[in-house]
């Protein structure tokens, strides 16, 4: 008998997207109260997680279509990037610059490169774990 | 206004005590199950009543994240109880 559970997966339908919303909160304020890149990635990867629990693995690969292995890749090199490209300005290795900026919808606006190494960050913790939960999840 | 606070957290404390004589205790494991989630939801209790003790605000986000860690680590439980796994590969044949 295959168990139905409807209850579940309506709830999920709901709070997934308030975690990712927790997820994109924690992260972009991580730079003025506690957060950052490595808890905002781990939120994103529980919001998948739950997918995963309430639904199954080949949904969850239909609608996220993501090669975790190439984003674990993009990430590092988005790091290695935001501390190598310090070299060009003729500043030591891992300088980061800031400034303000008047953007258009959000007003003055304190835009920092370390946002860049964050996301970095960020792209590693949800490419490792996603690849560890999927690759433990399919064994037979 | 503070003494209410810290009597508020020995009284929590006091109910963490009990959840823990039935997570150690617990005949089944849906008990222990069971005792986990609520020791999630007294722990979040807690961490509320210190950030007003210490009046910090910082801890806000640790409070709705250990709201989500425990939602989904009882899912998880529950599935695994009920299935025998956590993952299904395919529902849809």
């Amino acid at each position: 008998m295959r168990t139905n559970d409807v209850m579940l997966q309506t709830a999920t339908k709901v709070v997934t997207f308030i975690i990712l919303m927790f997820a994109v909160h924690i992260f972009f304020a991580g730079h003025y109260t506690p957060g950052g890149g490595f808890v905002g990635g781990l939120l994103t990867t529980s919001a998948i997680v739950l997918l995963m629990l309430s639904f199954d693995i080949a949904t969850v690969k239909k609608i996220l279509p993501i090669n975790y292995v190439t984003m674990t890749a993009i990430g590092l090199l988005l790091a290695l990037a935001t501390a190598a490209g310090a070299i060009i300005f003729d500043v030591p290795f891992f300088t980061h610059a800031f400034g303000y900026f008047d953007l258009p919808l959000f007003g003055k606006t304190s835009l920092h490169s370390a946002m860049l190494f964050d996301a970095g960050v960020y792209l590693v913790v949800v490419g490792v774990t996603m690849t560890i939960i999927q690759t433990i999840g399919e064994d037979e | 206004m503070m003494t209410f606070y810290w009597v508020s957290l020995i009284l929590v404390s006091l109910g963490f005590t009990g959840l823990l004589f039935r997570l150690v205790k617990g005949p089944t494991i849906a008990d222990r199950v069971v005792a986990l989630d609520a020791i999630g939801i007294s722990l979040v209790s807690i961490i509320a009543l210190l950030s007003l003790i210490i009046e910090t605000e910082f801890f806000l986000e640790v409070i709705l994240l250990l709201s989500i860690l425990s939602f989904i680590g009882t899912i998880a439980f529950a599935k695994f109880l009920e299935r025998g796994e956590i993952f299904d590969r395919n529902n849809h044949n």
